[in-house]
């Protein structure tokens, strides 16, 4: 029951990532009808808000140590922190430990920013372009974004650890009557957990409750319609792309701590993300997140050694098992629109 | 009057036949015509680098990189000399080889065995490459080194540590200087048992590909000898990048230590995972839970920041080992780029010496020539102390470092420190070791 409870919550940790991910992809082929290969590139640029800003915050200037030599035996130069002129050592050093939730102020214009370039610069181009065009040119552009990143990070990973209250981990089996250890689960990934929810919550909210989603919602349902009524539907979906970039760029900036970004985990985040997509429907933003949260869950149980034992090799295709399953038997996925990807 | 006998014509002809004729000697000369791949000509010497540019060890396959430029200035005459000074064997002095300028080509393997193939390939049919070397994965050494061994030319192993590069895999023009799994297991083991006691019990995670199999036997067997039980060994795949779902399961299996047979992007994860999911915290059988990592490199160790503290783990080399040769290399290293040389540098770098030292003994470029100069051949002032290319299998025999994740790093290179070097009587093992089985080195190609 225990290891039951525990592959739950690894599986909401992950499928919250595809979610929030799979929301974003799938509110811009809601809107824009464009097949986004970039969107993991988009959440690889938000962990990357997350890592410039703890590098800006730890950004140095140098006071030789006579005391100490470095590794040629020259007196050693000591990195200090301007934060730490500027604010004083202890809230300087605050400051650094809460370097990722500090990046969501930064990374969200600098990622709505993002998308807009994007969009206005490159995507709109091919609206009327075959989805083979879209997927092409965004996938282009995905590999020229991890380049830029390489250049300027490198390609080993960068550690951009949680602040301190919140690394360890929380002992659920003390908590709810199992035995210690029993089911143990890091802070972090419930913050990460409650942080997708709300951010999911917020853009459902936005889309349900705001006259400016009403009308994104109508030009969902039929864009051409709502042209005629003279709304200009082509601005807001616009800012619909620079908000799905935003929640890219959100879960990037917070899965940081969980996993040292490299400038290539956008990439293995998007095929299982476009997987989601379609296995919650293509359009549908509930049946996007229902999936990722569903996948995700499936994907832990399946790596678990007792489930392995029996079928070996089942952790490395399940997603794609069910995503097969679950197309054969609903073609449009759980949740799809019909007329969806089907002209 | 007199007339001249000289014709245009005779002249025409003299002059041919006695420039042939004053040809032929360097003609015969010519290491071009004896019968091997890439025979260089009498001003240059060309040697291919194939490391990774690009992909997820481009930062490792770049301080290769840096290491190998280093090794051509110095064997050209240029810098300090290098370990060009504490090298035992004094026949290079700085003129290049055999007399000739060292140039390079590099290539790119994007850690790709199809990819490293084609830029080894390139480098050895365009650009006339009498050796390749470089690497930083077994799976492409071992491509590249079959490819070398068709082709003919000398293949000096970067970063590669999987038994099968110098076991099943091995090749008679094939040549490893890094240690391998039977050694990372031989040189833990006891470090562990003074540690961590004799009664333990493991848990393996392990990488789904070649090093990680040969690593995880050498580990396992290493351990069981000295009393640990294995509770369970699960494989995880290359691409996996979140691994909480297999390390969720262990504290509850019953296990006390977790072996992460992970290298590179794999080790960082999992480790930052297992210390994330309070495994360094955790008490299991009345003892403290303990984490291992058989491999480690410190470009990849930085990746995981502070979570590497205390944990044990073997590697190649480290620059702050105070032997004269690493000194030298670390100086010359440091001063040239401003910082110290990875384990991936240094081999790379002894790599090249290696084999400038064995053509100018042998005093040819045939491989097989070179082959038979490196075989059997014991130098020290590299770096390891005593070493041994062993003539069976190719592989050199050395002290093998144990290290430790630095509880107080003083810089941002200070990662790792060293608590035991094991004497290399330790990890020498047979050549037909169980865990080598399977393979034979064949004869030397030395190509066209």
């Amino acid at each position: 029951m225990d290891q039951i409870i525990l592959q739950i919550l690894n599986g909401l940790d992950k499928g919250s990532a595809y979610a929030l991910i799979a929301l974003g992809l799938t509110l811009i082929f809601g809107t824009l009808g464009v097949v986004n290969f970039a969107h993991g590139a988009l959440f690889m640029m938000g962990a990357f808000c997350a890592v410039t800003v703890s590098k800006l915050l730890t950004l140095s200037h140098q006071v030789v140590d006579e005391t100490r030599t470095d590794f040629l035996g020259n007196p050693m130069q000591v990195n200090v922190p301007y934060v730490y002129d500027w604010f004083g050592e202890n809230f300087g050093n605050a400051l650094i430990d809460w370097a990722v939730p500090v990046s969501i102020l930064f990374a969200i214009p600098i990622m709505i920013a993002i998308g807009f370039i994007m969009e206005r610069g490159l995507i709109k181009h091919f609206y009327k372009r075959p989805h083979a065009d879209q997927i092409l040119v965004t996938f282009g552009l995905a590999i020229v974004m991890q380049e830029i990143i390489k250049y300027f990070y490198g390609a080993n990973p960068i550690p951009t650890p949680a602040p301190d209250v919140f690394r360890g981990s929380f002992d659920f089996g003390v908590a709810f009557g199992f035995d210690p250890n029993a089911i143990i689960y890091p802070y972090w990934r419930l913050v990460y957990f409650f942080f997708s929810v709300t951010v999911i919550g917020g853009v459902f909210a936005f889309l349900q409750f705001t006259t400016f989603g009403m009308v994104v919602r109508a030009g969902m349902a039929d864009r051409e319609t709502v042209g005629l009524l003279g709304i200009n539907i082509d601005k807001r979906f616009t800012v619909m792309f620079g908000i799905a970039a935003a929640v890219a760029g959100l879960a990037g900036v917070m899965y940081v701590p969980i996993n040292p970004p490299n400038y290539h985990m956008g990439m293995d985040f998007l095929v299982l993300s476009f997987v989601v997509v379609v296995v919650g429907g293509m359009g549908s933003l509930p049946g996007a997140v229902a999936a990722g949260f569903l996948l995700g869950i499936l994907e832990s149980f399946a790596s678990m050694g007792a489930v392995i034992e029996v079928l070996p090799g089942i952790n490395q295709i399940i997603i794609y098992l069910v995503a097969i399953i679950i197309l054969l038997t609903r073609p449009r996925g759980l949740m799809g629109r019909k007329g969806v990807m089907e002209e | 009057m007199s007339k001249s006998n000289f014709s245009r014509r005779g002249v025409l002809k003299t002059g041919a036949i006695a420039g042939a004729g004053l040809a032929l000697p360097t003609y015969l000369r010519a290491d071009a015509h004896t019968g091997f791949t890439n025979a260089p000509g009498d001003s240059e010497v060309i040697l291919g680098f194939n490391v990774p540019q690009t992909g997820p060890y481009a930062d490792e396959g770049l301080d290769e990189l840096r290491a190998y430029q280093l090794a051509v200035e110095h064997l050209n005459g240029g810098g300090d000399g290098g370990m060009l000074n504490t090298f035992s064997s004094k026949e290079l002095d700085g003129t290049g080889i055999l007399g000739r300028e060292v140039k390079y080509v590099t290539g790119d393997t994007q850690t790709k065995s199809d990819a490293a193939r084609a830029s080894a390939r390139s480098m050895i049919e365009k650009d006339g490459a009498i050796m390749i070397t470089g690497g930083s994965s077994s799976g492409v050494a071992v491509a590249v080194q079959a490819l070398c061994q068709e082709a003919g030319v000398i293949f000096m192993a970067g970063l590669t540590h999987s038994n099968d590069t110098t076991g099943k895999d091995k090749r008679a023009n094939g040549f490893r200087h890094f240690f391998n799994s039977y050694m990372s297991g031989a040189a833990l083991a006891p470090v562990l048992a003074a540690n961590y006691g004799t009664d333990r019990k493991a848990y393996h995670l392990t990488a789904d590909y070649n090093w990680g199999y040969t690593t995880e036997e050498a580990v396992k067997s290493s351990t069981e000898a000295l009393g640990w039980e294995t509770v369970s060994a699960v494989k995880t795949p290359l691409t996996q990048t979140d691994f909480s779902s297999y390390i969720a399961p262990v504290l509850n299996s019953g296990a006390d230590v977790l072996v992460l047979n992970h290298y590179g992007g794999n080790m960082v994860n999992s480790l930052t995972n297992a210390v994330q999911f309070g495994l360094r915290d955790a008490e299991v059988n009345g003892k403290n839970f303990e984490i291992i990592v058989p491999l480690y490199s410190r470009l990849m160790a930085k990746g995981a920041g502070a979570n590497v503290k205390g944990i044990f783990g073997s590697t190649n080399w480290h620059w702050s080992l105070q032997d004269e040769g690493s000194k030298a290399f670390v100086q010359s290293f440091g001063t040239k780029y401003g910082f110290p040389p990875s384990q991936a540098a240094h081999t790379t770098y002894v790599q090249t010496l290696l084999y400038a030292d064995a053509v100018t003994r042998a005093g040819s470029f045939n491989p097989c020539a070179v082959a038979e100069a490196l075989e059997g051949f014991e130098f020290d002032g590299l770096g390891n102390g005593k070493t041994l290319y062993r003539a069976d299998d190719h592989q050199c025999f050395k002290d093998v470092l144990v290290v430790k994740g630095k509880e107080n790093p003083e810089n941002e290179f200070d990662l790792l420190e060293i608590v035991e070097v094991t004497p290399v009587d330790q990890v020498t093992y047979e050549p037909d070791h169980p865990q080598f089985a399977g393979g034979s080195l064949g004869t030397c190609n030395p190509g066209a």
